[in-house]
């Protein structure tokens, strides 16, 4: 059970995606998941190995990690492309159920797999606006923990059992930031994505709607 | 998830390039990828560990490290690799869009369509003219980009591609001007070394892509301006034929004997 699973999952979904649908998977794929495997993941493999303070009080270095890093910048960027890529899962299990209905009544229900119409339409709105959601939940959390995206060289730790306020010292500090920018952009072009298929798609479907209403009404 | 996702994503590109394209696509993958993941992470892994200066002053270490890699090499070619390989992708999109259009006026039943069913679409192989040239031309301009990007960054981070063995390191809370040592310095030397060598391989490459695909835009164009009434089937079998020797020298076996069996 790996990051291949939601590889898989998300190229499922693709097949009834828009076209900026596919573009964000793209995104996902290459600038998220791709970049996070092979570059940022290192980065913070030793950190607590890394994280060193001005003192030889045992204990102290563990609480102060604890302290500055609640959850670690890499297991929140983790559980941010978990989360995202998840609401996908709701247009598959809609087009396994759609593929079993079609199965049992022995017809075929809808045009055709490209056109997502009526119910179809619906839970990929729903899972839109989740990702939307979720991307920016992410964003704020992030920017809450550790008081904006800056990741600085040295923090000041007077928790027990430090005797005194102690220098402790992170490791990296200015490639991780580097890397939680890329993240922060690549989230905001995911948001941005999003939001122009929204409207997008809510756009197309008003107007199909209104003209079919007009030409009713004509006859 | 891996470089053999990507590896998966950009072979279907493949189809679509030209020969120079496929030779740049082969030395990405071996001497750039393969060599990242196989030698140089290894190279590169114990280098903060290894980083040691010569003083017990605590913190000290962690800051002069920083001071000197704001960004390790490794990370740094992981991103040019990504960056520079997703123009593959504007390529990518655009064959996906012709083939999604053509299946769209198959399923119509538009009888302009000459396909006989949807296999055929999918295994058909687009020539590189009208507006996927451009887009494929973009591509190219663009990785061309991304790679002079990254070269320049790296001569500018690190004061060109040595890697020095000692370094001298003031930044505070050290208490003077201490000496750091780096971990392996030459092998780290000799894989820089390689790697702007491939990447320079790979400028000139799309290079001469670029200029082979502006060369075939013009000579189309004059042709086209010399001989109005070219009989276009004659000009397409020609072509078709190189095409489908292309597909047999650069697909898999299976594809051959099918190739041959019909």
């Amino acid at each position: 059970m790996s990051w291949g699973f939601l590889r898989d999952l998300l190229s499922g979904v693709n097949k009834y995606s828009t076209g900026i649908g596919r573009i964000w998977v793209a995104v996902v794929f290459i600038f998220r998941l791709l970049v996070y495997v092979a570059a940022a993941e290192n980065i913070w493999k030793y950190e607590h190995d890394e994280f060193e303070c001005n003192i030889k009080q045992p204990g102290c270095e563990n609480v102060c990690f604890d302290h500055f890093f609640p959850v670690s910048h890499i297991r929140l960027w983790a559980l941010q492309l978990i989360m995202v890529s998840t609401p996908s899962l709701l247009v598959v299990f809609h087009v396994a159920y759609r593929e079993n209905q079609e199965k049992h009544h022995n017809q075929k229900l809808y045009k055709s797999p490209g056109e997502i119409d009526g119910g179809l339409l619906c839970t990929y709105l729903i899972s839109l606006i989740l990702k939307t959601g979720f991307e920016i939940v992410f964003l704020v959390l992030f920017y809450k923990l550790y008081n904006g995206f800056k990741v600085p060289h040295l923090v000041k730790c007077d928790i027990r059992p430090c005797p005194n306020t102690v220098d402790c010292y992170i490791s990296k500090p200015t490639e991780k930031m580097i890397f939680l920018y890329f993240l922060v952009g690549t989230s905001c072009l995911c948001i941005v994505l999003n939001l122009i298929e929204l409207s997008y798609l809510i756009f197309k479907y008003s107007i199909k709607c209104y003209l079919e209403r007009y030409t009713k009404k004509c006859q | 998830m891996d470089w053999g996702a990507l590896h998966t994503i950009l072979g279907g590109v493949n189809k679509h390039s030209t020969s120079i394209g496929k030779i740049w696509l082969t030395v990405l993958f071996i001497f750039r990828i393969m060599i990242l993941v196989v030698a140089a992470e290894r190279v590169w892994g114990d280098e903060q560990d290894d980083f040691v200066c010569n003083t017990l002053q605590p913190g000290c270490k962690n800051v002069c490290y920083d001071h000197f890699f704001p960004i390790s090499h490794i990370r740094l070619w992981a991103l040019q690799l990504i960056f520079v390989s997703t123009p593959a992708l504007l390529v990518a999109m655009h064959v996906a869009y012709r083939r999604h259009e053509k299946k769209r006026q198959f399923r119509k039943g538009d009888q302009k369509c000459e396909y006989k069913d949807i296999e055929e679409i999918r295994k058909q192989r687009f020539r590189i003219e009208g507006s996927l040239w451009w887009t494929y031309t973009s591509s190219i301009f663009f990785r061309l980009v991304f790679e002079a990007v990254f070269m320049y960054a790296f001569y500018f981070m690190y004061d060109g591609f040595r890697m020095p063995r000692l370094m001298k390191c003031n930044a505070w809370p050290c208490p003077n001007t201490v000496d750091c040592f780096v971990s392996r310095p030459t092998e780290k030397t000799v894989f820089t070394i390689f790697m702007i060598a491939v990447s320079s391989i790979c400028i000139l490459l799309n290079v001469a892509e670029l200029c082979y695909l502006l060369t075939k835009f013009f000579l189309r164009r004059s042709k086209k301006a010399g001989n109005p009434k070219h009989h276009p089937n004659h000009e397409n079998k020609e072509e078709t034929k190189q095409n489908e020797m292309n597909e047999l020298i650069s697909d898999s076996c299976q594809n051959t004997v099918i190739g041959f069996s019909s």
